[in-house]
């Protein structure tokens, strides 16, 4: 078992490489040159080639690619091309924001999507069944700024409960943050809910046409808790890595509901580069986010190793 | 006796999935420490009666009339909760398949205890001593720890044993074994049932034991009822039955078990067609699988390869037609050496040898024609066009007794037999030298696993080909093949004339096999318990 977690690790490490490389070449043959961006309306040839060498872009690829890699590895991810303030400094409370949201998203999400999973199960067929799928169903198939702005309209400008704009600083508590992100977490967890419960209930149902199921129910075991005790644990491996896929999700796919509500996030930060052309903040968002979405992909395939009692527990 | 005895009182049940009746007017009664059998081939409702002991029908189906009366009480007309309490400690139930029925994330104490700890009956301690004891009781390694380990931790026999504990755990009435015994080799069958007798006599439980196997029931049965297609064919006791049957099915049934006659063909000699020498096969990381094997196919030849599941026969089967390349060794067909993968094979080496699988129903493409499926081979080894291929398809068909009608079916319209003879028409198309047989009754009825015997063995008179005849039933070689291997742990133990081999003096390892195949006669367990001792 530590063999095959061990090569999980290995995977992980080489995906991550891979990525970093794409993050650099993509960036690299964005279209406009660096320099001419930067300069634009003085770009001379003279002014260019200073600027190039300033730049360091009369170096090789490959090198440029090494200073890049190894630097970010020890948390210094270059200068800010636009605010020439380190981009380490400037990603940092950006960073903590975004995980912030995914984190009190995903606190509320996974266990109720779970809960509602299980539940659909043991009442297969139910109308409660059908309505919790519908409802989920209906929430992931509208795009999430719509949900956003739908849920400001009612929520925030008609009852007058939540605010509509989640503009935290450095300096809002934690009461008041959790206050001020409230909607936006709502609309996340809508956006999230329906593939962790569908998966969850999909894959319990499945479990439960095994023989060991016949047999607990033949020996008078009452249904929720050959649900809860007999099939759910037997039905971890899919769940896993869907929630896995959708913790990702939180951190990485989340710029349209920051731009929604004006939340200070990563994403945000990364559109803004983009805009800018401020490419060391643009690859240093690129490589977090693939960094994120590789090491929650990482964990869930670790976790499905950990949840299978044969590996655990070898003959 | 008195009708206080009467712990189980079925009377006139009918269940139904739909328009379908499953079961209808069967009934009899169950008296403390008594145990009835319940024989027939699959699709006569012996489960289905089994499971509707314990108020329990599978998905779709419903008991639609009688009375099943447990103590006094008709299980019919409780509520839900009321037959969720019969269960486990009123009636238990023991599955066919333990590998299956026991829940591969919990461990056997969980499972063991579960009974009397969720029915209130126990604390979780107490249910705790008394797995201990049944282990203790059931012979199984250990018992204190036993309970720790996780089913894939434990062998077949030691699982099935552990699902009787199981079963014991809340000291129930009555046990439903669901032929408990079928998935086990036979050596194991011997002890397991030998374990299953001392329980239910110990504790005078009275006991429902399903099988389709007539030797089986014969040593733990007091009375056995016949049943085909839900109904009931015959009911009398175990020796009444066994000794004077009535009904014309019944003794059917018994004279397929005690056949004796050998109807061995001989083999016409000559060079030898298939020759494996020293051959050496494993999977990836597992130890060696195949350890030094040689044997020898002629023309006609039928060569048996009998041994226990895990003894490498199936492997035998894999390296001999490439699908699982050697190691070491040499496999000759007709003079030239065959590369170890099927890669290096040419055209004409793979349509030589040809296999027939166990499991008809996975082994024919559900989306395909019988034309399809049959017209494959033809096609694609002798370039046939599609009358001609229809043609000879027909042709196979009349070989097969198949109507020509099937042509056009799809195998999800042909019962298990059926499906077995398109697999045979299939190999045959290719018209090989050499078929390949994996266990291929073993998943059919007894009658109908005989008519398959019947026709392989005339068509081999009629095609001289060669058979190379995997199976675990010592009774299947005797009556086809002419040759017999013995295989132990990879290795063959014993090989040979098949009426030497079977003959004294024994390897020892073939007495075993040989002495534990259960015989008609109800004192034979007893015998062989006595002899082992």
């Amino acid at each position: 078992m530590l063999r095959m977690i061990g090569l999980r690790l290995a995977l992980g490490v080489m995906t991550l490489l891979g990525a970093s490389m794409l993050i650099f070449a993509g960036t690299e043959i964005l279209p406009g040159d660096l320099a001419s961006a930067l300069l634009q309306n003085n770009a001379t040839a003279e002014n260019l080639a200073t600027m190039r060498e300033q730049l360091g872009l009369d170096r090789p690829a490959a090198v440029r690619y090494a200073q890049w890699f190894g630097g970010a590895l020890q948390g210094d991810l270059g200068r800010s091309l636009a605010t020439e303030r380190s981009v380490a400094r400037d990603i940092a409370p950006r960073l903590g924001n975004t995980v912030f949201l995914a984190v009190y998203a995903a606190g509320i999400a996974v266990p109720l999507s779970i809960v509602l999973g299980l539940m659909a199960a043991v009442w297969q067929g139910s109308v409660f069944d059908r309505m919790v799928n519908t409802v989920t169903l209906m929430t992931i198939s509208v795009p999430e700024y719509l949900i956003g702005y739908l849920l400001m309209k009612y929520i925030s400008v008609e009852l007058g409960w939540l605010p509509t704009l989640a503009n935290v600083t450095e300096q809002t508590g934690l009461g008041e943050r959790l206050y001020l992100t409230l909607l936006p977490m709502l609309t996340l967890v809508l956006v999230v809910i329906a593939h962790m419960m569908r998966m969850t209930r999909a894959s319990v149902l499945a479990i439960m046409a095994s023989p060991y199921i016949e047999m607990a129910f033949l020996k008078g075991i009452p249904k929720w808790i050959v649900v809860v005790r007999h099939a759910f644990p037997n039905a971890l491996a899919p769940v896993i890595s869907v929630v896995a896929l959708n913790l990702a999700y939180l951190v990485v796919g989340v710029v349209v509901v920051e731009a929604v509500f004006v939340y200070p996030g990563l994403g945000q930060l990364m559109v803004d580069a983009v805009s800018k052309h401020d490419v060391p903040v643009v690859q240093a968002c690129g490589l977090i986010f693939s960094s994120a979405f590789i090491v929650l992909n990482m964990l869930a395939d670790i976790a499905a190793i950990l949840a299978n009692p044969r590996l655990r527990h070898p003959r | 006796m008195s009708v206080s005895d009467i712990v189980l009182e079925v009377d006139r049940l009918r269940v139904a999935a739909g328009a379908a009746v499953l079961v209808d007017d069967v009934s009899f009664t169950l008296r403390r420490g008594a145990v009835i059998g319940l024989i027939g081939e699959s699709g006569a409702g012996k489960t289905t009666i089994g499971l509707a002991c314990l108020g329990y029908t599978r998905n779709g189906c419903a008991i639609a009339g009688g009375r099943i009366v447990f103590r006094g009480q008709d299980i019919l007309t409780l509520s839900a909760a009321g037959r969720r309490a019969l269960r486990g400690p009123g009636v238990a139930y023991i599955a066919q398949s333990a590998a299956a029925s026991f829940n591969p994330a919990m461990t056997l104490f969980e499972q063991v205890c579960e009974i009397p700890v969720r029915h209130g009956l126990m604390t979780a301690a107490a249910a705790r001593a008394v797995a201990v004891g049944l282990f203790r009781e059931l012979d199984l390694p250990d018992p204190e720890n036993f309970g720790r380990r996780y089913p894939h931790q434990v062998s077949g026999g030691q699982l099935q044993r552990a699902m009787a504990a199981m079963a014991m755990a809340a000291r129930p009435d009555i046990l439903v074994f669901d032929e408990p015994t079928t998935a086990l080799d036979v050596t194991t069958q011997v002890e397991v049932l030998a374990a299953f007798r001392k329980l239910i006599r110990e504790h005078r439980t009275a006991a429902i034991y399903i099988t389709h196997d007539l030797a089986v029931v014969a040593q733990i049965a007091d009375d056995i009822m016949v049943l085909r297609h839900g109904r009931m064919i015959e009911h009398g006791t175990a020796e009444q039955i066994l000794q004077a049957p009535r009904e014309d099915y019944t003794r059917r049934l018994v004279a397929e078990r005690v056949r004796g006659h050998s109807f061995v063909a001989r083999a016409d000699g000559g060079a030898a067609l298939l020759s494996v020498r020293d051959v050496v096969a494993s999977y990836a990381t597992l130890p060696r699988v195949i350890d030094g094997v040689s044997l020898e196919v002629r023309r006609g030849d039928t060569l048996a390869v009998v041994g226990e599941s895990g003894s490498g026969k199936s492997t035998l089967a894999r390296v001999i037609t490439g699908l699982l390349p050697r190691e070491a060794g040499e496999i000759r067909l007709g003079g030239e050496v065959l590369s170890a993968g099927l890669g290096g094979r040419t055209l004409e080496q793979k349509r030589r040898v040809q296999m027939i699988y166990q499991m008809p129903d996975v082994a024919l493409n559900p989306h395909q024609t019988v034309l399809d499926i049959i017209g494959r081979p033809i096609g694609f080894y002798f370039g046939r066009s599609r009358g001609e291929i229809r043609a000879r398809v027909l042709e196979l068909l009349r070989m097969m007794d198949l109507p020509e009608s099937f042509i056009d079916r799809t195998p999800g319209e042909l019962s298990g037999g059926q499906k077995q003879r398109v697999g045979i028409a299939r190999a045959l198309a290719a018209e090989p030298d050499l078929i390949v047989c994996d266990e291929v009754t073993s998943a059919l009825d007894q009658l109908v696993g005989e008519e398959i015997l019947l026709l392989l063995k005339r068509l081999q008179e009629e095609l001289g080909v060669a058979y190379l005849f995997i199976t675990h039933d010592l009774g299947v070689v005797k009556r086809i093949a002419n040759k017999v291997a013995v295989m132990l742990k990879g290795q063959i133990v014993a090989g040979g004339e098949t009426e030497t081999v079977f003959a004294p003096p024994f390897h020892s390892y073939t007495a075993l096999l040989l002495s534990s195949v259960p015989e008609m006669r109800g004192d034979w367990l007893d015998e062989v318990l006595a002899r082992r001792l």
